[in-house]
């Protein structure tokens, strides 16, 4: 049987931002949230070969494969105008390239005696939940590679089914909580929070709970009633929780949502003091 | 010269508004030495001098003292000194002040100690007894007398590879202080080295851009156990130390060249190689025959350096251009650090080099079984043009890995150091472990010395010494009380070394002579 390919959107071998220690971060490409506060909305959709990129690039570094299939980037044609990101309809991008198992590995073996570990983020890692656990495995069956930790970067979506298919082989998961309210976390989201909760529990009870993030945008889901429960059931969880405290920023999000206020480094703060006073003891804030 | 000129030159340095008393001091004495004949060379040596393909680092035509010099520190505690009228010490005060003492008394070419000794063992029998509020107050006071009395950023301590008190209190002191002086190598031994030790470290470095990390069983592979980091990444024994640094400049010889590749390595670059070895000797033996250092300092009198353990230091600097000029002349674009037929080239030249200066002895230099010590030169801020040792120019440095696989081959050939600067984004600041891991990942791809800087700090390595930005832009009014200072802003504006970062101590290393 052929390996399963992944849609990456890129390959960062050095990154200190995703998980413990220096990390080779994939970002796949195609996500089923829709956030507000998305800062790569280009990786948020599938590429449908509509071909409107192509005519729009002026470097003349885009055409559609003849399989019809997929979308051909000459990178050494290409202007880095991201012209072609601009006008896509389905904030998709046309760099995502089909790659496979193996390639991905022989880059992380190149890299491997400087890392901690591996990252799948995204996009959404778990959408390509085949590609996700062959990385997975073979990194953890290859005695040059298993000294590395396997992290997931996730929206908590995945049905349990899939968790219990990814853990054999994954050391943790940090997983984003946009808002413990059902009906913030649909607006800002798109989409209902059951799942990550039912995510967050299974992870936790796993043992593969690395961190649960938690977005604040101010007046959207910063409520103290609800940063309230929000504890409250994450210290029922586990008393030794690790939190991280991201406060919104505007750059990089869709236009429509660039006038949302940041979040201040006092009301930050005010939220770490908030976890805090329910005995949570790990909280780093961004 | 005539008498004019000459009194021309020493008012130029009495009358120099950015250089403090000492300093001026520093230079009128290198300004008198100056007047006196070199040792004679060869007219092919001569004529390569001025074309400035061999440096003598401008040490002075008359060397009276070796230029790096590494005295037994834990020796002369055990002993005292009969010279210096002191017993042993037998506590922390008196340690401190017996070293004080030493350190104001151990000649240099900078005038100022290059190495202080590896501090958290020679303090190591005093510790025990003292609380660390003590601690902390005593190194503290220490730290200050240092930066004050020795300030040339040159100074150099080193601690590791054991997790100790004393390193962690010296890399927390060194957080809340910001001083340029000393400067710090951290020995590393991943099997004893723990990554809570190294992570103290790293977050040091995001503070005052110090310590330096070098490869601890590489070292001692070497050198053996009493070695020591000192000045500039320059690695030597203990006890012993370099009696002179003499440079090649790859480019220039390249420069003189007529032919490809394959008939520089086997012929241009022998013949170089043989002239720097003759100014190497003629150098060592002005010394020790004819300065008779040996025979009337009190630190060899005493046995706290033995000329055995001595050596000399055989420079290189500009790799990187003589590969550029050559693949030119192969009509070929690629480039070091970027294209693979470049990198095996610099390996081929680096690989002569080393074959050449192990087969060619010098006299005095049992320290390396009668050879000369090789090292990768990291510049001087009258360079121009020219990247030092074997580093990759500034600004074209290629992805952190593909760095480290680029210059690593270079490093265990470099036994009396090598140096390449890395540079990080302020991310990792809130994760040093990812730090530690690239340092592992470097000295595990084979890397001797490894040193990493953050693009934001306001303390900056010009090529291996620190200076403060801030101190820089205040040297542009007044004069610095720091010596390697003066060299920094030099750098500055002759290597754009501020793309990378910046400073206010002196180095006399660096700025041997003025403009
Ligand atoms: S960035 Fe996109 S639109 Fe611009 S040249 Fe490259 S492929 Fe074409
Ligand atoms: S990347 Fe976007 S614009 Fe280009 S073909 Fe795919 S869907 Fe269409």
């Amino acid at each position: 049987m052929s390996k399963p390919l992944g849609l990456v959107n890129r390959i960062l071998p050095f990154s200190a931002v995703d998980g413990p220690g220096n990390r080779f971060v994939i970002f796949l490409q195609g996500c089923n949230f829709n956030c507000v506060n998305c800062h790569n909305p280009q990786t948020i959709g599938v590429c449908d070969v509509c071909g409107i990129c192509v005519e729009e690039c002026p470097g003349e570094a885009l055409q559609i494969k003849a399989s019809g299939t997929e979308i051909e980037w000459n990178k050494s044609r290409c202007l880095r105008c991201d012209n072609c990101i601009k006008v896509c309809p389905s904030d998709s991008n046309p760099h995502s390239q089909w790659l496979d198992v193996d390639f991905v590995l022989e880059k992380i073996r190149r890299s491997a005696s400087f890392l901690s570990g591996v990252t799948v983020s995204g996009g959404e890692a778990t959408q390509q939940p085949e590609f996700l656990r062959e990385l997975f495995h073979s990194i953890k069956t290859d005695s040059a590679l298993n000294h590395l930790s396997t992290m997931i970067d996730t929206n908590g979506s995945a049905e349990i089914s899939i968790w219990k298919s990814l853990l054999p082989f994954t050391d943790g998961a940090m997983v984003d909580l946009k808002a413990f309210d059902n009906q913030i976390h649909q607006k800002l989201t798109g989409n209902s929070n059951s799942q990550v909760l039912q995510s967050i529990q299974h992870l936790q009870k796993a043992e593969r709970l690395f961190e649960v993030r938690l977005l604040i945008i101010p007046d959207l889901n910063d409520h103290d009633l609800m940063l309230q429960q929000t504890a409250n059931w994450l210290c029922q969880l586990s008393n030794n929780i690790r939190i991280k405290l991201i406060g919104f920023r505007n750059h990089g999000v869709r236009p429509e949502y660039s006038d949302f206020l940041e979040a201040t480094p006092e009301r930050l703060d005010e939220i770490r003091e908030l976890f805090q006073g329910f005995g949570i003891q790990e909280i780093k804030v961004i | 010269m005539s008498l004019k000129q000459i009194q021309q030159k020493i008012r130029q340095i009495i009358n120099n508004p950015q250089l403090s008393y000492r300093q001026r001091m520093h230079y009128l004495a290198a300004q008198a030495e100056s007047l006196l004949e070199p040792p004679p060379i060869s007219d092919s040596l001569q004529i390569a001098i001025e074309q400035q393909v061999i440096c003598d680092m401008h040490e002075g035509p008359a060397p009276h003292r070796p230029r790096y010099l590494l005295p037994d520190y834990p020796k002369a505690i055990k002993q005292g000194s009969d010279y210096l009228e002191l017993d042993p010490p037998n506590n922390l005060v008196e340690a401190l002040n017996f070293l004080m003492i030493l350190y104001t008394q151990t000649p240099s070419i900078t005038g100022y100690p290059v190495y202080l000794g590896d501090l958290d063992k020679v303090l190591a029998p005093f510790v025990d007894e003292v609380s660390d509020a003590q601690l902390n107050l005593q190194l503290r006071l220490f730290w200050q007398m240092i930066d004050r009395v020795l300030p040339d950023a040159f100074v150099h301590t080193n601690l590791g590879p054991e997790d100790t008190r004393i390193g962690r209190a010296i890399f927390q002191l060194e957080r809340e202080l910001n001083q340029t002086v000393p400067n710090i190598t951290l020995k590393v031994d991943p099997q004893i080295t723990p990554n809570s030790f190294l992570e103290e470290a790293v977050k040091t470095v995001f503070v005052v851009a110090k310590p330096h990390f070098v490869n601890h069983p590489m070292m001692c592979a070497d050198l053996g156990e009493q070695y020591g980091v000192v000045s500039c990444y320059n690695s030597l024994k203990a006890g012993g130390g370099s009696h002179t640094l003499v440079r090649l400049n790859l480019k220039e010889a390249v420069k003189q060249h007529q032919g490809n590749s394959s008939s520089f390595i086997n012929e241009t670059l022998e013949k170089y190689v043989r002239l720097t070895l003759e100014l190497m000797e003629a150098r060592i033996r002005y010394l020790v025959e004819d300065s008779c250092f040996f025979e009337h300092n009190f630190l060899a009198q005493e046995g706290l350096v033995s000329l055995d353990r001595f050596s000399a230091m055989f420079g290189i600097y500009g790799l990187a251009e003589a590969v550029k000029l050559l693949m030119e002349a192969q009509g070929s674009l690629a480039k070091y650090g970027h294209d693979a037929e470049a990198n095996q080239l610099s390996y081929q030249i680096t690989d002569r080099i080393a074959a050449l200066v192990k087969e060619i002895p010098l006299p005095y230099c049992e320290g390396n079984d009668g050879f000369a010590f090789l090292h990768s030169q990291s510049g001087i801020d009258l360079d121009l043009d020219v990247t030092a040792g074997t580093r990759i120019p500034i600004g074209e440095e290629p992805e952190l890995y593909e760095h480290i696989f680029a210059v690593a081959p270079h490093h265990h050939k470099f036994s009396s150091g090598v140096s390449d600067i890395f540079h990080f984004d302020d991310t990792v600041k809130r994760n040093p472990q990812a730090v530690v891991d690239v340092i592992k990942g470097g000295l595990a791809q084979g890397m001797r010395d490894f040193t990493f800087n953050l693009a934001s700090n306001d303390f900056i390595r010009i090529t291996g010494y620190l200076v403060r930005k801030s101190d820089v832009v205040r040297l542009e009014k007044e004069s610095s009380r720091y010596n390697s200072t003066v060299l920094g802003a030099g750098s500055e504006k002759n290597q754009g070394v501020t793309k990378r970062n910046l400073k206010r101590v002196m180095s006399h290393e660096q700025t041997p002579r003025l403009g």
